[in-house]
């Protein structure tokens, strides 16, 4: 089956003061229809670079794609011209940020914003996107959508917000929906609120969606695949099942050893030593070795690439490659 | 065990003002009526979503904001009948790590400043013994202490929360306060601070009161742990008995709605429907009956009595 979205060889890379960095470095993955691929890593992995490497949202004259292809539905987002980028935009394409304050325009009524993207992917007239707008409302769990629909954001809860936000990206049944940290600024709660209607708009829709979290236990409870980021790279790629049970990648074991757990006793948590290396000093060899319990001297030296493990599990280490017990 | 900490019915009232005359009209209850106490040594967890007054809680004990009502009472004495001038002089023993490392750090000093403020404040040191206790604070908490000259925009995250729970500690306090020390904090960093922070416990036996949302952290650090809802205190255990047992409903469904990193774990989730209340004006009896899946008529009008279901256990429910 042809994925509908495949990113290849992704590097995007930032102009600053101290010099040009590359953000995302050689990043491959691809999200098969109504499937939920996760995104892991933690802050400045570049996670997020990715997804606004995607849309074509990066900040223009410090952000750029250097190279690589961003595959959708056989055309390369990055040769599609601006005019028809924003066609596919927020229509097929659609996007949840992970702040829904900051996301959400502040001096207009709900209904007004959701009926504005409405009315200008889906050719509708402002009427029927207003009704449409209040449907997507009601299908999202909001209680009286006609009321919430003429209010404003500050208005709204955490939750509600979260919930309309939603509502925008789905309103136009996209093929592909990108939830940056959609849950990350709720409480638990609402967090499971959001996450079983995200998962139920996608059994209805059969959406394909690209999660981007730094959260494993949301992870666990909504990808059916992972790709794992560190410094820039994927590390290891991996089915949800086999990621938890065998993860091969000294950094994704580690991360997975340093949770505390809702089950079981620890005394003492395992941690990963040292932080995420600069990304205008990255090290010369695997990027994780200056952290890696495991590291040999030619981990300095030579960047190990992506082995293929079979099953679609995908990892970059020296040892694993080689075939070197642990 | 010995109690270092006494709460007895602490409140914080925000008075509402509206009007020309700036009336007050109302009251948000942040925190409404607390007693726990909290033993010498131990780690005292509160949980709770955004909103329940644990953050408001953390502060009124250590006077950092004035509570409306209730005791407090450290080491035998009621810090709410102390004058400024008094409790100035029990403040080395009690101190606060904060939650931002960002915000929390005074970004024009150097480290060795700011670990000082503490020490020219309390105590009468030479310049040479001050810079050597700086040393050892910094070396105590993971730091290097040729690093004392930078500034907390030269640490990462997690450095800059060693420089917190550093500054806290300059004055070998008996009991810290701990707002969400953790949150701001990546995985693979915060199990390295969860560990400082274990250590530094067992080396100079110290209590903390530790606040959070994070259900997993709490059960590794605390040996007791409150849970609150609205402002209210909802169960009280010890550790072992509040996660193997919980007794109210909203701790149950707090729990449950955790995800678990593991794909294969399947699980009962409770998914409470509606968000929490307003404190401005919370729902008569018990504050939790709008969301809870097993209210009754009686839990509508009648606020549950905070009583000792089990040895230790404490809960605030009508239908146990």
């Amino acid at each position: 089956m042809e994925p509908v979205l495949a990113v290849e060889q992704l590097e995007t890379e930032f102009v600053t003061n101290g010099g040009v960095f590359k953000a995302v470095d050689g990043v491959s993955f691809h999200v098969h229809q109504g499937e939920t691929l996760g995104v892991v890593g933690e802050s400045g992995c570049g996670k997020s670079v990715t997804s606004l490497s995607i849309m074509g949202l990066l900040p223009k004259k410090i952000g750029r794609v250097k190279s690589g292809r961003i595959q959708f539905h056989g055309s390369d987002l990055l040769d599609v011209p601006e005019k028809q980028m924003r066609s596919i935009r927020g229509n097929r394409i659609a996007m949840i940020f992970q702040e829904p304050m900051t996301s959400l325009n502040p001096v207009f009524r709900i209904g007004d914003q959701l009926a504005e993207a409405i009315q200008l992917h889906m050719k509708l007239k402002r009427k029927e996107a207003m009704r449409h707008a209040v449907e997507m409302l009601r299908k999202v769990g909001i209680p009286h959508p006609e009321s919430v629909a003429q209010e404003y954001p500050h208005q709204l809860s955490g939750g509600m917000r979260q919930r309309v936000m939603i509502a925008m990206a789905m309103s136009c049944n996209p093929e592909v929906l990108i939830a940056d940290e959609p849950t990350t600024a709720l409480d638990v709660t609402i967090q499971a609120q959001i996450l079983d209607l995200m998962r139920q708009l996608q059994e209805e829709e059969k959406t394909s969606i690209l999660l981007i979290t730094h959260d494993l236990g949301v992870v666990a409870e909504m990808c059916h695949r992972v790709v794992v980021m560190y410094a820039g790279q994927v590390v290891e790629e991996a089915d949800v099942d086999t990621l938890f049970e065998s993860p091969q990648h000294p950094y994704t074991q580690g991360l997975l050893s340093s949770l505390p757990q809702l089950a079981g006793e620890q005394d003492r948590l395992e941690s990963i030593p040292g932080t995420v290396p600069s990304p205008l000093n990255m090290p010369p060899g695997c990027r994780f070795a200056p952290r890696c319990k495991y590291r040999v001297e030619a981990c300095e030296q030579v960047q190990p690439g992506l082995t293929d493990m079979g099953g679609g599990h995908r990892c970059r280490c020296l040892l694993v490659e080689k075939g070197v017990a642990r | 065990m010995t109690a270092l900490l006494q709460v007895r019915n602490l409140k914080k009232h925000y008075p509402i003002r509206q009007g020309l005359l700036n009336k007050q009209v109302g009251s948000v209850k942040s925190v409404d009526g607390l007693n726990f106490d909290i033993y010498e040594g131990e780690t005292f967890g509160i949980v709770g979503e955004s909103g329940c007054g644990k953050s408001t809680t953390g502060r009124s004990v250590l006077r950092l904001i004035e509570p409306t009502e209730g005791e407090v009472w450290f080491q035998g004495r009621n810090l709410m009948e102390l004058s400024s001038k008094e409790l100035r002089l029990l403040r080395p023993d009690m101190s606060m790590i904060f939650q931002d490392p960002y915000a929390s750090l005074n970004p024009r000093w150097t480290v060795q400043r700011i670990l000082e403020e503490p020490l020219q404040t309390h105590q009468s040191l030479r310049t040479s013994e001050r810079k050597q206790h700086v040393q050892e604070l910094m070396e105590r908490v993971g730091l290097s202490s040729f690093q004392a000259n930078r500034f907390p925009h030269e640490f990462s995250g997690g450095q800059r929360q060693r420089v917190g729970i550093a500054r806290a500690l300059a004055l070998n306090p008996k009991f810290i306060v701990c707002d969400e020390p953790v949150s701001a904090l990546d995985v693979s960093i915060q199990s390295q601070v969860l560990n400082l922070m274990q250590d530094l416990q067992e080396q100079s036996k110290l209590t903390y009161m530790f606040i959070s949302h994070d259900l997993s952290v709490v059960k590794f650090l605390c040996t007791r742990v409150g849970v609150m809802y609205l402002g209210k205190m909802v169960e009280l255990a010890p550790k072992r008995k509040l996660y193997a047992n919980p007794l109210h409903p909203y701790t149950k469904a707090l729990m449950s709605a955790v995800p678990v990193p593991n794909p294969k774990a399947k699980k009962e989730r409770i998914v409470l429907t509606g968000e929490v209340p307003s404190a401005k004006n919370p729902p008569q009896g018990c504050a939790f009956h709008l969301r809870c899946p097993i209210a009754t008529e009686h839990c509508r009008s009648v606020q549950p009595e905070w009583r000792e279901a089990d040895e230790e256990h404490w809960v605030a429910c009508h239908n146990l």
